[in-house]
């Protein structure tokens, strides 16, 4: 199958201007990636480490210093209006909305922009709605819309033209578990139904765990780690955590096989247990916890994504 | 009529924006009024110039006051109606900050085309009509003698003086990508460029005569064709067939506005240039 996003060694550097000087920054160095239709991707790394400007390279929006880029088949310098038609992008910072008007609006707006006709922009956007849950604020001005409120209504205009492929910055910052938890549920959704490509830049792991089944990571313009999540734990020995809750004090529960404890506080009231997903399951430590204590409460913390970046940034070095 | 429809349908991604801002703006009345009420008042300051220049001296640049009224009434009108429909352009550096370019970019329609359509200021309307007025005077005091000749230059004045005055924002714009708070050099331009062509050529010093007659064709948008309307001698410098040459002038503002959008364009996206 053809890919929906090829790279071949991807530069991009800027000239910035340092007082009197002049120097070259590299803000992506020699990108080469292969992502196929249907998958979902994450694209992680620092801030500045190049991701925004790589989702700008594939839509057409800079252009590369050297090397190569196709997306959906097309070139996006060359062929920019004919690819908008095929990609949606949600920018976690900037609106395609209009501020000004009630939701509906915009939706109507977008829908004239992209030539739907009008069967299909009722029956697209009375979807949306309902699967982002928009119908309570649909005649409210987008400047008055909650922050969640508002992320939905972005993602529902970066899909109303059913795009192939969806690029998704920083879908879900700032948002609550709530809105965080409804808007993964609809992604899914959405690329099962359609077979949609989604490649997500985020800072939040959960976001990966639950999205994306390939991840790219990125560390100063440079590709660092291209493979799928478990792997990525391997790679950077990633542990996750066990914390449970337990009915009396305790001793540090030490010597479980395939764990290591952590801390204790309130006497052994509240301990945690880091272990390698590799070697052992949640469920085989917090059996082996059960054993020697009574637990009341327990949460399996995930590796957080800034701690696995890091990780390969030091194990690169 | 089915080519008509197929453009009307091609249209649609323009007409929708266009309306949509259109709406918005009309719907706050009260406040949409007061804009229009201090459109209107800062356009009649600038007529009051001119008429109050007119209580030291009877005649300026060889024209008497009606006949400057025509100069004014042309190239304000052409200005104003040019600034409800693009002047949001030199508002360029807005778009970059926000993000609104980018957005643009990953819409299927020509980016300039995009920030053009995306956005009317309706309080210029007040603009205009002061603009109106004083062309309209201007015409009711002066000896035409009205023909299709006469009526055919105003229109192709008209016309073509907007399209001039929209050209110089979308290169006021198009400047912005180059530089850093590049405003206001810009602005000296577009509204100097306003003030200059609202003001007899005749008494240009010799620099504004080259920059505001030619390099950017103010002179064709109001002082040239009045001359020619009114049948008055030309300065020597300038014959007065010139009068109808508004078109060329457009034309050749907007060959400058396209090019520098598109070392704008290829800046921003630094593809060299």
């Amino acid at each position: 199958m053809s890919a929906i996003v090829e790279t071949d060694g991807l530069t991009r550097e800027f000239t910035v201007r340092d007082g009197l000087r002049r120097r070259r920054l590299t803000a992506v160095e020699d990108l080469t990636v292969r992502i196929s239709p249907g998958e979902a991707v994450g694209y992680i790394g620092a801030n500045g480490a190049g991701k925004s400007t790589t989702i700008k390279m594939l839509t057409g929006i800079l252009v590369p210093t050297t090397g190569t880029v196709t997306t959906c088949g097309l070139r996006p310098v060359k062929d920019r209006r004919r690819l908008a038609r095929q990609v949606g992008v949600v920018f976690g910072q900037r609106s395609q909305l209009w501020w000004d008007l009630p939701l509906r609006e915009s939706f109507r707006i977008l829908a004239a922009i992209h030539s739907l006709p009008a069967a299909v922009e009722r029956a697209r956007t009375d979807e949306l709605v309902e699967r982002l849950e928009m119908a309570e604020f649909l005649g409210t001005p987008v400047r008055q819309l909650s922050l969640g409120q508002r992320m939905r209504a972005e993602v529902a205009a970066a899909l109303l033209h059913a795009p192939r492929l969806v690029i998704l910055d920083e879908p879900t910052i700032g948002l609550d578990v709530l809105s965080k938890q409804r808007l993964r549920e609809f992604l899914v959704a959405e690329r099962r139904t359609r077979g949609t490509t989604l490649l997500l830049t985020t800072h939040d792991m959960g976001d990966v765990e639950r999205l994306c089944d390939r991840v790219l990571v990125i560390d100063h313009g440079r590709l660092a780690y291209d493979g799928d999540l478990a792997g990525l734990g391997r790679a950077t020995g990633a542990e996750r955590v066990l914390a449970v809750d337990l009915a009396g004090p305790s001793a540090d529960l030490t010597g479980i096989p395939a764990a290591r404890h952590l801390s204790s506080e309130a006497h052994g009231l509240r301990q945690r247990l880091a272990f390698d997903a590799e070697a052992t399951t949640a469920a085989r430590v917090f059996a082996a916890v059960a054993e020697r204590a009574e637990v009341l409460d327990f949460t399996v913390e995930e590796p957080d994504i800034e701690d696995v970046v890091r990780r390969i940034y030091a194990a690169r070095r | 009529m089915a080519e008509g429809f197929a453009l009307w349908a091609r249209l649609r991604p323009y007409r929708a924006v266009l309306a949509s801002r259109a709406r918005s703006q009309a719907s706050y009345r009260a406040n949409f009024a007061l804009d229009l009420v201090s459109s209107l008042l800062a356009a009649l300051v600038e007529l009051a110039e001119v008429w109050v220049l007119f209580h030291a001296v009877t005649r300026l640049g060889g024209l008497e006051f009606h006949q400057i009224l025509l100069v004014f009434g042309l190239a304000d009108l052409a200005f104003s109606l040019a600034d409800l429909a693009v002047g949001h352009c030199d508002n360029l550096p807005t778009y970059v900050r926000a993000g609104t370019l980018d957005v643009f970019y990953l819409r299927p329609q020509p980016l300039l085309l995009q920030l053009v359509t995306s956005d009317v200021t309706l309080r210029r309307l007040a603009r205009a009509a002061v603009g109106l007025v004083a062309l309209v005077a201007g015409l009711a005091t002066s000896d035409i003698s009205w023909g299709v000749g006469s009526v055919a230059l105003l229109v192709v004045a008209l016309t073509s003086g907007c399209a001039t005055f929209g050209a110089m924002f979308v290169w006021a714009g198009a400047c912005q990508f180059f530089l850093i708070d590049g405003a206001e050099m810009t602005n000296a331009f577009v509204y100097g460029g306003r003030y200059a062509a609202t003001q007899p050529a005749s008494v240009w010093s010799r620099p504004l005569k080259v920059v505001f007659g030619f390099f950017f064709p103010m002179a064709f948008t109001g002082f040239l064709p009045t001359l020619r309307l009114l049948d008055l001698p030309a300065p020597p410098w300038l014959p007065t067939w010139l009068g109808w040459c508004g078109p060329l002038a457009a034309l050749w503002a907007w060959a400058m506005a396209l090019l520098c959008w598109r070392w704008g364009v290829r800046h921003y996206r630094g593809g060299g240039g």
